[in-house]
């Protein structure tokens, strides 16, 4: 038969090599400002982009999107080619997905630093920039099938299937969870309210880790791995396994992240019972990678790329292992709310995925430029840091979340609770201060690698396109006996659209009935749509990310109970677009806070947290003192919520700003009678009207001889 | 209010339950069978492609 040759594209390699260590730096230096905001609370600057509600976003979407999103671009387009025997579909498509994508994370930095969000975790980016992700990701997907169709290999590869399942999941994920009414350019509303909203951003949450931090990068795990070690994954048959049950299984695990909420119990004991399940694939996936070294132990101890893969793909397992745990709902009513879901996020983003990705670009990086690693020793070394890095990084947070929940949950002999808040804060901040120790140490392993990279190229000569040879493929008559599953492993698009019907029953399933029946989410008479004042003032909160440190959904446990007041009831988020549960507490639950504090209370609390709580590690949020609110997008705002099913009168946007007006007076005036003279139209008065309507109205409820309106 | 409380009101909502519960059973047992029945020097053949 005669041999084609032809040639691998490297170029486009090369560039999202280059943007992968790139934006692990920027995420990494994001980090660990964060991280330092914890204990230094000045670190914030006194200004809007820098304080940890804008940073701690910017965190987490330049890793997962901008370094880890990189990261598989790299590890695709180099495996994909090879393991396919032919170049990529369309040269142009590659650079069109690579400047689309990098454009993308630009925009996602300004905005987000800018206050521009949509308040949903990991998919904070607003409705113009979810736009041009959707046209990105499809690009990316007509290169990713072109170059599969035109394959001169008969069979598609396992990691090929862990691409195909990546982009069908994550497109699926993308849709559905940013479906919002744009207000104005950079302001949306979640098309979902509250319990639904939850509900559907975790759905969301949980399978961007599975489909973004976890899916490609087994596909990397099972084309780089063998490479490195230079033999076949330890059993074929299990990868196949491993594939198809870890994606029927994890798109069901969600709601584990919506234990003791408001969310119906059914949907909470589902994402329990999926998220067990979740252990046997995951594990045999881990075993899968590490049994492929079996016998081979002595390279492991000579190649650096080894020595990540082999942490990475343990803490694939630690962290795999944890998750399940984490969703019994007896662990989870220790550990949620606390440092612990931060320390269980970080063995599996510093370790598995940055230990994956480091690995490959070791790889990568001497076999691109034709030449050999410059120094074994440094990479040597910064193995050490990365890993003593993490470990430094973890334990600390395992301790204080640990730590603070027992706090939180003790009662004196009297029943009083035994610690303020703050106290359970204050108390944990050498664990905070040795928690940026090891975030220092793993960015420093980074920086070390950029250099020896950086050397690594200066030594080599760059082959922009890799010669290769092969026969083309030619339809062969179908055998007699040919099992189906072979005959789909063979048609890609076959397989596009059975990973869709398996991803999608879990998300049916879950999110159907919520949806259609009523009765999951008892409506409360009494619970009425935000006044245009606190409406305003809800966005400034969205703004400014309180979400990110204070929760809204008060747990029906004891010490919750004493502490906060009354537990969240589903009927309470009817209006509430976004949802602003939260899923951390940096500081207090503030879903009771209306008519808690006076008004005067909160105008010095943002000014400076300290002079009303010493020790408090908040920032300080002096702008929003002279900021002045803009009315203008009042009615715009009330129109979209109408538009979602708020029940406002018709026509009243026209006249909200009435009512506005009226109320910021209103406080002004109280502010004025604690000697605080502050302009009616200052943001901080939407503020703290917004602050002081939360969790109020069941209140009311409580009190029947009150006619209602 | 129990699971099946909320469910029963959704017409035509047992389909749902069943549909995926068959799907789940059959894709599996589907997939094991091949997986264990398929043929050593395809799946040898097929571990080996990032090999060469």
């Amino acid at each position: 038969m005669q041999v084609e040759k032809f040639y691998y594209d490297n170029k486009i390699v090369r560039a999202f090599g280059y943007a992968t260590v790139i934006f692990a730096i920027v995420g990494m230096l994001a980090g660990l400002w964060v991280a330092i905001q914890f204990y230094a609370p000045a670190a914030s600057l006194n200004l809007a982009p820098t304080t940890f509600g804008r940073l701690r976003p910017l965190h987490t979407n330049a890793i997962i999107f901008a370094f880890v999103g990189n990261c598989i671009f790299t590890g695709v387009y180099y495996s994909l080619q090879r393991l396919c025997k032919t170049r990529m579909f369309s040269d142009k498509l590659s650079w069109i997905h690579f400047w689309g994508w990098q454009a993308i994370i630009a925009s996602a930095a300004v905005t987000l630093l800018l206050g521009y969000t949509t308040g949903k975790e990991y998919a904070e980016l607003e409705w113009p920039i979810d736009v041009a992700i959707t046209i990105v990701w499809v690009i990316f997907g007509i290169n990713l099938f072109g170059t599969i169709l035109k394959r001169r290999e008969k069979h598609l590869y396992v990691a090929i299937w862990f691409y195909i399942a990546t982009w069908v999941t994550v497109a699926m994920l993308h849709i559905v969870n940013s479906f919002e009414i744009p207000v104005s350019l950079f302001k949306s509303y979640s098309w979902y309210a509250g319990v639904q909203d939850a509900l559907v951003q975790w759905w969301y949450g949980h399978n961007a880790v599975a489909f973004f931090l976890t899916t490609p990068i087994l596909g990397l795990m099972y084309y780089f791995l063998p490479k490195a070690a230079n033999r076949p994954v330890y059993s074929y048959r299990l990868s196949i396994i491993h594939f198809w049950a870890l994606i029927f299984l994890y798109i069901w695990a969600g709601p584990h992240h919506l234990l003791y909420t408001s969310l119906p119990d059914w949907a909470q004991s589902l994402g329990t019972v999926f998220s067990i399940m979740l252990i046997a694939p995951s594990w045999g996936g881990m075993l899968n990678g590490l049994f492929t070294l079996r016998g081979a132990w002595d390279k492991v101890r000579e190649d650096p790329v080894l020595k990540f893969m082999v942490v990475a793909i343990t803490c694939y397992g630690m962290a795999t292992f944890e998750g399940p745990m984490l969703s019994l709902k007896s662990v989870n009513a220790i550990s949620h709310f606390t440092d612990w879901t931060i320390a269980h996020v970080h063995i599996g983003g510093l370790g598995w995925n940055g230990f994956m990705a480091f690995a490959m670009l070791y790889y990568l990086v001497p076999k691109m430029w034709g030449t050999n690693l410059y120094s074994k020793k440094l990479a040597t070394n910064h193995f050490w840091l990365g890993t003593i890095g993490i470990i430094l990084y973890a334990v600390p947070l395992y301790w204080a979340g640990f730590t603070q929940s027992v706090m939180w949950k003790s009662f004196t002999p009297e029943g009083q609770l035994k610690f303020q808040f703050l106290e359970t804060v204050t108390n944990i901040i050498p664990m905070y201060i040795t928690r940026s120790v090891g975030g220092t140490l793993y960015l420093a392993g980074a920086v070390l690698m950029s250099y020896n990279l950086y050397k690594t190229i200066k030594q080599g000569k760059f082959i922009p396109n890799e010669e290769a040879q092969a026969p083309p493929l030619i339809k062969i008559p179908k055998p007699k006996r040919e099992y189906w599953h072979r005959l789909l492993e063979r048609k890609p698009v076959t397989m596009l659209v059975l990973s869709l019907i398996v991803v999608a029953i879990g998300g049916l399933i879950e999110l159907v009935p919520t949806f259609l029946v009523k009765s999951n989410i008892p409506t409360i008479a009494s619970v009425k749509p935000y006044t245009p004042l606190e409406l305003q003032g809800r966005d400034i909160y969205v703004r400014e990310g309180c979400y990110t440190c204070h929760s809204q959904m008060i747990r029906p446990f004891r010490d919750e109970v004493a502490r906060y007041g009354e537990y969240s009831k589903a009927g309470e988020f009817v209006y509430d677009h976004p949802f602003q549960w939260g899923s951390k507490r940096t500081g207090p639950d503030l879903a009771r806070e209306g008519g808690k504090y006076p008004d005067s209370w909160h105008y010095n609390h943002m000014y400076d947290p300290r002079s009303m709580s010493p020790g408090s590690i908040m920032p300080q949020y002096v702008w929003l003192l002279d900021n002045k609110l803009d009315t203008s997008s009042t009615g715009a705002k009330i129109r979209a919520m109408k538009t979602l099913g708020v029940p406002y009168p018709e026509g009243y946007d026209k006249i909200a700003n009435i009512d506005l007006m009226k109320q910021a007076d209103s406080i002004a005036t109280n502010l004025k009678k604690d000697k605080i003279e502050s302009p009616g139209d200052a943001e901080i008065i939407a503020l703290i009207a917004y602050l002081q309507r939360i969790g109020k109205d069941i209140k009311a409820e409580q009190k029947p001889a009150v006619t209602i309106k | 209010m129990k699971f099946i409380n909320y469910i029963e009101k959704v017409s035509g909502v047992d389909i749902y339950g069943l549909v995926s519960l068959l799907i789940f059973v059959v894709f599996f047992t589907a997939m094991l069978t091949w997986v264990f029945r398929a043929d050593k020097k395809k799946i040898k053949e097929m571990s080996e492609i990032p090999l060469h």
